[in-house]
């Protein structure tokens, strides 16, 4: 059997004193798990490794760590594979999640950050009106968009690596949301509008996501966080037409009115149209949209000053030669009655033969 | 090499200083650009947040565009936000055929339609470079090798997650692409914790604090790490890391002042262009210290 050396990070809080490295060298199947690495460690050199685990088949979610510096379930990344990562001669480095606080090594508190976030979306069905007699019976093609989210077996990868947790532990972050996106495209819920009004109007909501796909990268489910955020928002602004503080609505209406208009983005009318519904006028004259402008202004002053952006080009912006025919796929696409989506979770990929999963639609609009 | 040019909307915008470095360092790299001037923007995301088939239907009349370019061997771009936004719709065309033929019939107005074709590519010029040019011609151009020099590599999101999408499976080391071409020009990559992490510019007309939090810790990083400067293949984290760099200094409490440059500005230092042609004196963040540090290591 090969040789590994990992190397674990260490903290014991209670101990008083600062977190430190191990290194074991252990002997393990290259095909086996880096948690069976870590398990063998624990068993045969160090009692003392501290990680939490169960099921060892992806099954459980308890087990997930940072390996190599990417957040990962330890039972479902093959150990021959991350020494390949590594690096040869280089240890497989392991370190708890990051955005939690550790509670010993490779244990962190999952209840202080996770479950609080998925509690704060209210995370079970709010159905209206008196039960049915018997079952609820739903259309099967109804629940499709909802499948991926309730693939997640809440082992707080995603909220490990969200990049912006990073910066604003506030943020609701990508499991809650994609599990409140679990109940909202649920059409047995009855608390569509109140739950995406809660979402939208939290500036730490569904519009503090900063589109960075980490989530996306190190879910062991393929939930996908970030494209649940994404419907959420759809559902928000296009569905229930919620206008919340954070701009979130009027930068969507805003960028899409532009493209719609110009067919490229002019960006000098991003900021004022984002601040004003999507509106330009309303942009630069109510005081809301006027004193976010004001806010920006010694960016915009840099801008001018640096020669990037001239008068001219803040106030004129060329439209495409064929814009009229971009114009006409904007108007005949949002005058479909439902969206037409394509839910990849669904259709395998590069099935191009097979029947795909198409939602007409994923609700009533 | 001919290629259909799809230089992005800000490149042309507010970072025109990208879209002129591109165009003087092609034919020292012998490509020809055919620029996509009717194509439209790539949604940046948003589109597709909005509307799926809306976003998907821009991009495929893009590649078809891109595909009509008699001669061309794929499609260039050079911002990893088109390229992201590009290759999520590109995947959702080429995974089923249904939806590609209902997407395509939204541009048979235009005579336009994407075909599917595992051999056709659309890729960041810096994907393009290690792929399709490769390191090693790329230093038998250089002429002003860039010694001395420490510059902090900047991916941006969309051009390194989500891996399944963007083509990792076969170019498992597109993640250190940028590092190469720095290695490759001359100068020394440095390593630090931001450097594929998020700019935080789709959330600056959102989230102001969590947007410039980040951009200044990464910038804050880079500096700590010793950098001359940063360079970027992408727009957008240059509108956040350059342009709101004053803005950002203040949301993480110190002096940043630390250059950013796109990547065909870096090429172009080393192919011997000139720095005011490439557009260095059109930032907000002073790239004096670059170049003077560069006059220094010629005269040494």
């Amino acid at each position: 059997m090969p040789d590994y050396k990992l190397k674990i990070r260490r903290f014991d809080p209670e101990s008083g004193g600062a977190a430190y490295w191990s290194e074991y060298d252990v002997q393990v199947d290259s095909e086996r798990s880096v948690l069976k690495g870590i398990l063998d460690a624990r068993d045969r050199q160090d009692g003392s490794i501290g990680i939490r685990c169960s099921c060892q088949a992806a099954i459980c979610g308890s087990c997930a760590v940072r390996i190599n510096g990417k957040t990962a379930l330890a039972c479902n990344t093959a150990i021959g594979e991350a020494a390949a990562k590594a690096g040869p001669g280089n240890p497989i480095v392991v370190e708890p999640m990051n955005n939690m606080p550790v509670i010993k090594d490779l244990i962190v508190d999952m209840d202080a950050v996770h479950w609080k976030k998925v509690q704060r979306v209210v995370p079970w069905l709010l159905p209206e009106g008196p039960p049915p007699e018997r079952e609820h019976i739903v259309p099967a093609e109804s629940m499709i968009d909802i499948t991926q989210s309730m693939a997640c077996i809440q082992c707080g990868a995603c909220v490990g690596a969200c990049l912006a947790l990073e910066v604003d532990d506030e943020f609701v972050g990508p499991a809650a949301l994609a599990k409140a996106y679990r109940f909202v495209g649920d059409p047995r819920d009855g608390q569509e509008a109140e739950r995406l009004k809660d979402l939208a109007e939290d500036p730490h909501g569904m519009y503090d996501c900063t589109h960075c796909f980490a989530c996306i990268e190190v879910c062991p489910k393929d939930v996908a966080p970030m494209s649940q955020i994404m419907r959420l928002r759809r559902r928000a602004t296009n569905d229930f037409e919620i206008k919340d503080r954070n701009n979130g609505y009027g930068h969507e209406k805003a960028f899409v009115n532009i493209v719609e208009k110009y067919g490229t983005l002019h960006e000098a009318q991003l900021l004022p149209r984002s601040f004003g519904d999507g509106s330009l006028i309303k942009g630069q004259t109510e005081p809301g949209a006027v004193r976010e402008l004001i806010q920006n202004l010694p960016t915009v002053v840099n801008g001018l000053k640096s020669g990037k952006v001239s008068p001219v080009k803040a106030l004129y912006h060329h439209k495409l030669p064929d814009q009229r025919n971009v114009k006409k796929i904007f108007e005949e696409i949002e005058s479909k009655d439902e969206r037409l989506e394509l839910n990849l979770y669904i259709v395998a990929e590069n099935s191009a033969e097979e029947e795909g999963a198409m939602a007409e639609g994923s609700q009533e609009s | 090499m001919k290629l259909a040019y799809w230089p992005g909307c800000v490149s042309r915008g507010f970072t025109p200083e990208l879209h002129g470095s591109m165009n003087l360092v092609a034919p020292k790299l012998d490509l020809e650009l055919v620029e996509l001037d009717r194509a439209n923007c790539c949604g940046a995301g948003v589109i597709a947040e909005h509307n799926q088939e809306l976003a998907d239907t821009l991009n495929a009349r893009t590649f078809a565009m891109a595909q009509n370019v008699e001669g061309a061997v794929g499609m260039m771009n050079i911002c990893s936000t088109c390229q992201g936004a590009q290759s999520e719709c590109q995947q959702r065309l080429d995974a089923d055929s249904g939806y590609r033929d209902a997407v395509n019939s939204n541009l048979s107005a235009e005579n336009l339609a994407y075909r599917q074709h595992s051999e056709w590519w659309n890729k960041n010029f810096l994907w393009l470079l290690v792929e399709e040019i490769g390191l090693d011609k790329l230093r038998s151009k250089v002429v002003r090798p860039l010694e001395g020099l420490k510059i902090a590599p900047f991916y941006g999101c969309y051009i390194v997650r989500p891996t399944k999408r963007l083509g990792y499976a076969d170019h498992p080391e597109r993640d250190q692409y940028l590092d190469y071409v720095i290695e490759a020009l001359g100068a020394e990559p440095v390593e630090y914790a931001g450097s594929h992490k998020c700019c935080g510019f789709p959330v600056i007309t959102m989230n102001r604090t969590t947007s410039l939090r980040q951009a200044g810790r990464h910038l804050a990083d880079a500096i700590d790490a010793g950098a001359d400067c940063l360079v970027t293949p992408c727009p957008l984290c240059h509108l956040n890391l350059d342009l709101q760099q004053p803005a950002a200094a203040q949301f993480v409490e110190r002096d940043l002042d630390v250059p950013v440059l796109h990547l065909p500005q870096m090429v172009g230092l080393a192919l011997g262009l000139e720095p005011k042609a490439l557009g260095m004196n059109k930032h907000v963040v002073k790239t004096k210290s670059v170049q003077r540090k560069l006059a220094e290591l010629a005269a040494a």
